[in-house]
């Protein structure tokens, strides 16, 4: 941890001793867990791992049942997804939740629309979706005006992000956004989260894919059976380290900069 | 998001770029081939049958069958707007017709039977409308039950209510002069030119400063010559439209002249006018396009999903008791049958023709208009070539039947070409 607080200053997200159970089933046992701006880290672990169930308790959709939650340095609590957006942290999940039969600029704003007195306000509206995906140096959109039912997947994923950062976010969680992509596509989608990381934002990225991991994460935080098995730089370990983190929830020389689970003396 | 980025596009305006006429064109055509056709079956098919029925019958053609056309269009095409809303949402409202019949027996009732003034009947009447529809919309929105279920219960209720109200074989007649005047009377010439300028004026002052503002912000606005031709080609079409309706269309001028815009044609130029601004110009027509097109990506948004189900019932009865109203003017009087036998189908019809989609996230309230205007030029042509009720309801079940394939078909070329 002092390593860590030297380098990239205290995270913004810092989740310790997390647990959540649905009935009997015990999905996350004492997880810790944390995001730092300015860095990618990446969540990987088998199905059934419990990654999902984190970010649906970090994104407010499912109440943690202890464990502490800290942001920005404070402990809060998030009872919904409004508080969670209030805080500052967006989720774009894998079915991105676009509307087909709407535009850029409308999926954009859906549900927070600005308008003067009672009417929609477009321009102020389309300019600042615009100013959003320029930042984000979006080169494969032709349009803001365009209908999402016109987009390719990686095309989606893009406006499905730009959505989540437009609104101040800091800590923006992508749960596999390249996995219903092509080659070419999952390079610009990579290449976007880079750019987010790289803006000051913390990014999260679930994914499958290791190849993507390597590519673009900073740190690695293994989910084994519902426990964190390790939090490593990326530049700290191999492929082949992770999968059998992922696959075994242990490996040999790999140095966790969290605290695991397994340390706390919880056992599968 | 303010940090430096290394790589900026080019033209920084490039997404909001304003796209050259023929890139316009260009664009559209796209949509059309790709499945998003709109209105445009609809508009072609009037034509055709107007063309049609022209040549086949003369009288078609006339001042006097043009006015009839309007005054017997009205009561569907105003159910149709209403229907819109519901369609929006994927979902049917079955009881809409007989909806409307029950709201026009109640205003026959207040008005002839109980002596109320008409502004109260027609407050009673648009009462009973919302009330008919927070009640569906409950059923549907709160409790979950499929709206053709709910609807088609209501469906038949009503026509008992109807019947409850007037009395079997009875017949209530209105007598009220302005509610009458609605369907029977007509603005003086005039009024009417006033009318058109007024409202041609407004459209082209909406249409051009709208294009204007944008341009000058920099952002994507339609080209200039695409907005004058909308204007003019308006302005064209509704001027024709107001000179041959103030055209002299009584028999025998001398006894009595009949000329001028009908009363109910602002009336719905009025709704057309406030329905389009709630559809298109408020948060809440766009998540209503929202809930319409993808339910939970809405919800996730924060949409108050059910609200906004219970709220098109809302709106498609309280406009069923409009078109029930109408209805009531043009007939003299409500029987039990109001609001029945075709009233409904050539409602969801109209919506449906006008390019309004079955499957939700698609349409617009001048949909119905164009909609409403077909299934009135199909009624009223197919009456004047002779044909009975029995050919007519064929006909027009098989506009229905191709509409809705289109629809589909639209649908699925939507979908495989990645629109969908």
């Amino acid at each position: 941890m002092t390593a860590n607080a030297t380098e990239n200053g205290a995270p913004i997200l810092q989740l310790r001793g997390i647990n959540k159970s649905f009935g009997p089933v015990h999905v996350l046992k004492q997880v810790n867990f944390a995001a730092y701006r300015g860095q990618v880290t990446a969540l990987v672990g088998d199905n059934g791992a419990g990654k999902s169930t984190l970010i649906k308790c970090v994104g407010g959709i499912h109440p943690f049942d202890s464990g502490e939650f800290l942001f920005e340095g404070k402990q809060v609590t998030i009872h919904g997804p409004r508080d969670a957006s209030a805080l500052g942290i967006e989720i774009v999940y894998q079915d991105l939740a676009l509307c087909d039969n709407l535009d850029v600029v409308q999926n954009m704003f859906l549900g927070r629309e600005q308008r003067t007195s009672i009417v929609l306000d477009e321009d102020s509206m389309e300019s600042q979706a615009a100013k959003t995906l320029k930042s984000l140096s979006v080169r494969t959109l032709k349009s803001t005006r365009q209908l999402v039912a016109s987009l390719s997947g990686g095309q989606r994923q893009t406006v499905a992000i730009a959505k989540a950062v437009l609104w101040n976010s800091k800590l923006v969680i992508l749960d596999e956004p390249t996995a219903a992509l092509g080659v070419a596509q999952t390079e610009q989608v990579l290449a976007l989260v880079r750019r987010l990381a790289d803006q000051g934002l913390a990014v999260v990225l679930i994914s499958h894919n290791l190849v993507d991991v390597f590519e673009v994460s900073d740190r690695i935080a293994a989910l084994y059976l519902g426990q964190l098995a390790a939090e490593v730089k990326t530049k700290d370990v191999r492929q082949n380290q992770v999968v059998e983190l992922i696959t075994t929830g242990r490996t040999e020389g790999v140095e966790s900069e969290l605290p695991t689970s397994v340390d706390e003396g919880v056992t599968a | 998001m303010s940090a430096p980025v290394v790589d900026v596009p080019e033209s920084p305006a490039e997404l909001t770029r304003s796209p050259s006429l023929g890139e316009y064109f260009r664009s559209y055509l796209d949509r059309v081939r790709g499945g998003d056709i709109g209105s445009l079956p609809a508009v072609l098919g009037l034509i055709v049958l107007v063309i049609v029925f022209s040549i086949l019958r003369p009288v078609f053609f006339s001042a006097g069958n043009f006015a009839n056309l309007l005054t017997q269009g009205a009561p569907i095409t105003v159910i149709a707007m209403g229907l819109v809303f519901v369609l929006l949402l994927g979902e049917i409202d079955l009881s809409a017709g007989f909806a409307s019949g029950v709201c026009a027996a109640v205003l026959a009732t207040v008005l002839t039977d109980w002596g109320w003034s008409w502004p109260l009947a027609v407050l009673a009447a648009l009462a009973t409308g919302l009330a008919i529809g927070t009640a569906i919309g409950t059923l549907v929105a709160r409790v979950g039950i499929p709206s053709f279920v709910v609807t088609l219960a209501a469906f038949l209720a009503f026509q008992g209510t109807v019947l409850l109200i007037i009395g079997e074989g009875g017949n209530v007649p209105i007598r009220d002069s302005v509610i009458l005047a609605i369907e029977n009377k007509n603005l003086p010439p005039l009024w009417g030119w006033v009318l058109w300028a007024v409202s041609i004026g407004a459209f082209a002052a909406i249409v051009l400063t709208r294009s204007q503002r944008r341009r000058a912000k920099g952002l994507s606005a339609e080209p200039l010559a695409v907005a004058a031709v909308k204007v003019a080609g308006l302005a064209v079409i509704t001027g024709i439209g107001v000179y041959f309706l103030n055209l002299e269309r009584s028999r025998n001028a001398l006894v009595i002249s009949l000329k001028g815009v009908p009363w109910v044609v602002p009336i719905i130029l009025v709704l057309l006018v406030v329905l389009t601004f709630v559809l298109m110009r408020t948060a809440y027509g766009r998540h209503l396009y929202a809930v319409g097109g993808n339910a939970e990506a809405a919800r996730r948004a924060g949409i108050a999903v059910p609200n906004i189900r219970t709220s098109v019932f809302m709106i498609g009865s309280t406009m069923a008791a409009i078109g029930g109203i109408i209805a009531a003017s043009r007939a003299n009087s409500v029987d039990p049958n109001a609001g029945g036998s075709n009233t409904l189908l050539y409602a969801v019809g109209a919506a449906v023709i006008g390019g309004t989609s079955l499957f939700g996230g698609k349409g617009k309230v001048r949909d119905a208009i164009l909609g409403g205007a077909v299934i009135a030029v199909i009624d009223n042509g197919m009456g004047l070539l002779g044909y009975g009720s029995g050919i007519k309801f064929i006909i027009t079940g098989l506009v229905l039947l191709i509409a809705a394939s289109v629809d589909a078909l639209a649908r699925k070329r939507a979908q495989a070409t990645g629109r969908g």
